[in-house]
């Protein structure tokens, strides 16, 4: 008898030719699993074996019949075969507590996801009340996910104790960081583990609704979720009386528009009003007047979808990964020019360079690395000199680079930093809300001495042109209401630090 | 355009799914532009009537997010992605093969009308960068060969 058969459905296996390998083997793949993330294989084909899943991959269409002939035989001679999944070193010296059913469960089975611990938060919440609730979600160290790491029990304790006729959920969902796909893996692959936490959001802060804001460019995820919260709601996790709680709550999928903006929490609420996504300034705090000027609590995906756990295990349970004040794992995502590209989820504190020399496996062109852009288009671009800085908000922010949503884009010394400095200030200057002059003008500005200064034609007129841009960064810098406008300037400043040669300088010029 | 009238009652009826459904634009603008392919003009007075909003910040909207188109696109919508991950692998290079072959800046649609182009930044395949989405499916591990075949491919069902 032929074994079972798992092959991945997320959007990224599927880019890479999951669904040809599928029909080569059309009856014979039992289930789409989500992802494991290990992207560099796929699309990864899983067949059970007495000792366990035994892997195949990266596959194409043409390697199935000679893969479907040695499942008759001896599996592992086949020339894609690599041995157990899950002894894979990538895999198996990782702490997956978010990702732990990734590989494992059908993202649209509640069967699945219940076998798998599913609920347990869920369960317990309900079981220990809203106070206590909020109380493990505080003392967990939990921070948020989505960049600025602020701490999520202040956030839970500040929209619980706000009474208001209605308070809502927003998750955010809008990743727009390039380098980054954790959230989109989760909401393919594990649906019901965001609506766990979202629910658990819910009850505890008094919210009786919450909206998902998915960006446009994750139409796999809309789909998934949307069926996942059908068959959420048909079984009595969602709707009038959560899980048991004697509590409504009940949510929706609303899709972006393809503006990085909205990804900004107070613009991605005026968005989800209906208007442009233009950013708010703060006081008041979405805390206390938020979606429809009233109480909401803004998460990320991830930070969101770490609750279940924390209740179901306890806070001490979570604080016992990680260092600092970065407490519990991280799902880094390894992505640009990286030879095992995918998802690595670990504790806070491992070093940058563990994570792209040991896991990442240094660059796929085999070239020299030259840097690694942690944290997304505002993130500083970080030499190797530097790579021994832990995996930490504290460390990183000590090196003037963030850790953001946790993104690592490696390139290799062919890149040139000066144009991708250019296109930092390009980004910003398209996808800018335009409130103000700072971001909006600047920006503009910016490409423009970055052009003036790599066409000039001597030291002098190079020199007056890295014044003006240090100068025309500081501005935005330190007078931009948000980070966009805020944070562009961190990877302008680090390419012309680290490397001044791609801007035409000597060292010295740079540094002046 | 006279034949956009036609599509009114298309509008309206969408417009009727939405009533009562709190900030709704989005929404609604998404629905219209997936069955129609893009905002018609003529839609604009019934969407901002339907609202109680004005038709000026209906046009606000519209401009402000990248996603929506105001005329219809060609038969193929190909966005390149043109971020940081995908440059590093070379998507710039994969941006100029685009600029030669189909006689375009990043933005437009080629002469042929089979092709409209657009950048996007980032589409979550950075994992296995250069990526590109061409008609709402994504191909990652790009290179010049797939993306010739790819684009012979939107070229020949003419
Ligand atoms: C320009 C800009 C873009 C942002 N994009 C995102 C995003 O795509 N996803 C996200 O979760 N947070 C993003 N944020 C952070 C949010 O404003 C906000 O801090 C976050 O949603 C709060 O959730 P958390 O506490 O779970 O991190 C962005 C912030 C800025 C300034
Ligand atoms: S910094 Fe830019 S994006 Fe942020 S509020 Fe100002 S103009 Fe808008
Ligand atoms: S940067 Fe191109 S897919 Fe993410």
């Amino acid at each position: 008898m032929m074994p079972s058969l798992y092959l991945p459905s997320d959007s990224l296996a599927r880019a890479v030719g999951a669904d040809e390998v599928a029909v080569a083997l059309i009856t014979q793949a039992r289930e789409r699993n989500l992802p494991r993330g290990l992207y560099w294989l796929e699309p990864l084909l899983e067949v059970d074996s007495p000792q366990g899943r035994i892997g195949f991959g990266p596959l194409t269409a043409a390697d199935v019949p000679s893969v479907l002939e040695a499942l008759q035989g001896d599996p592992s001679a086949h020339p894609l075969a690599f041995g157990l999944v899950e002894e894979l070193p990538y895999l198996k010296t990782q702490q997956r507590l978010l990702f732990a059913r990734a590989g494992i469960t059908r993202p649209l089975s509640l069967d699945d996801y219940r076998a798998h611990g599913g609920f347990e938060g869920l369960t317990r919440a309900v079981a220990v009340g809203g106070e206590q609730t909020a109380t493990e979600v505080f003392d967990s160290g939990l921070r948020g996910r989505g960049g600025a790491a602020f701490p999520a029990g202040i956030k839970w304790r500040t929209v619980r104790a706000t009474e208001a006729a209605q308070k809502y959920i927003v998750c955010n969902a809008d990743e727009g960081d390039s380098g980054t796909f954790a959230d989109r893996m989760l909401m393919e692959g594990d649906p019901f583990l965001l609506i766990e936490g979202m629910a658990i959001a819910g009850i505890t802060v008094g919210a009786t609704y919450g909206y998902i804001y998915v960006r446009s460019e994750y139409p796999d995820a809309v789909a998934t979720l949307r069926q996942a919260l059908n068959l959420a709601r048909a079984a009595g996790y969602l709707g009038a009386n959560v899980g048991g709680s004697g509590q409504a709550f009940d949510m929706e999928v609303r899709v972006g528009a393809g503006a990085y903006i909205c990804g900004e929490e107070t613009a991605l609420l005026d968005s989800l009003e209906g208007k442009r996504g233009v950013v708010r300034a703060k006081p008041p705090i979405p805390a206390l007047k938020g979606l429809f000027g009233l109480p909401t609590l803004v998460h990320n995906v991830l930070t969101l979808a770490s609750v279940p756990l924390i209740l179901a295990k306890g806070a001490q349970f979570y604080r016992d990964y990680g260092m600092g004040r970065s407490l519990g794992t991280m799902p880094f995502q390894l992505a640009g020019n990286i030879r095992h590209g995918g998802l690595v989820e670990r504790a806070f504190g491992l070093t940058l360079r563990e994570l792209v020399e040991d896991y990442g496996g240094g660059t796929a062109s085999g070239r020299p690395l030259k840097a690694a852009q942690v944290g997304g288009p505002l993130g500083a671009w970080v030499p190797p000199s530097q790579f021994d800085t832990p995996l930490d908000y504290e460390a990183f922010a000590g090196i003037g680079a963030m850790l953001g949503h946790g993104g690592v884009v490696v390139a290799d010394d062919s890149l040139d930093m000066a144009q991708m400095a250019r296109f930092a200030l390009q980004f910003c200057a398209e996808e800018s809300c335009g409130k103000c002059t700072p971001c909006r003008i600047g920006s503009t500005r910016g490409v423009e001495v970055i052009d003036r200064l790599l066409a000039a034609p001597d030291q002098s007129g190079r020199d007056e042109q890295v014044i003006i841009l240090k100068d025309l960064c500081d501005t935005m810098q330190y007078g931009s209401l948000c980070a966009l406008g805020g944070m562009a300037p961190f990877p302008v400043a680090s390419a012309l630090k680290y490397f001044p040669a791609d801007f035409g300088l000597q060292a010295s010029e740079a540094d002046q | 355009m006279p034949d956009e009238m036609l599509q009114l009652p298309l509008v309206n009826s969408l417009l009727e799914r939405h009533k009562g459904s709190a900030g709704a634009l989005l929404p609604i603008l998404h629905d219209i532009q997936e069955r129609i392919g893009y905002i018609p003009d003529a839609a604009i007075p019934e969407i901002a009537h339907a609202l109680n909003q004005s038709q000026a910040e209906i046009r606000g909207v519209i401009s402000f997010y990248h996603d929506f188109r105001t005329a219809p696109p060609a038969r193929h919508i190909l966005r390149l992605c043109r971020a940081e991950s995908c440059k590093s692998r070379g998507a710039e290079e994969l941006a100029a093969q685009l600029r030669e072959r189909l006689q375009l800046d990043d933005h437009g649609s080629s002469a042929d009308g089979s092709i409209s182009l657009r950048p996007v930044y980032c589409l979550g395949a950075c994992a296995c960068s250069p990526a590109l989405e061409l008609d709402g499916r994504v191909h990652a591990r790009l290179s010049a060969e797939r993306l010739d075949a790819l684009l012979d491919a939107c070229r020949e069902d003419a």
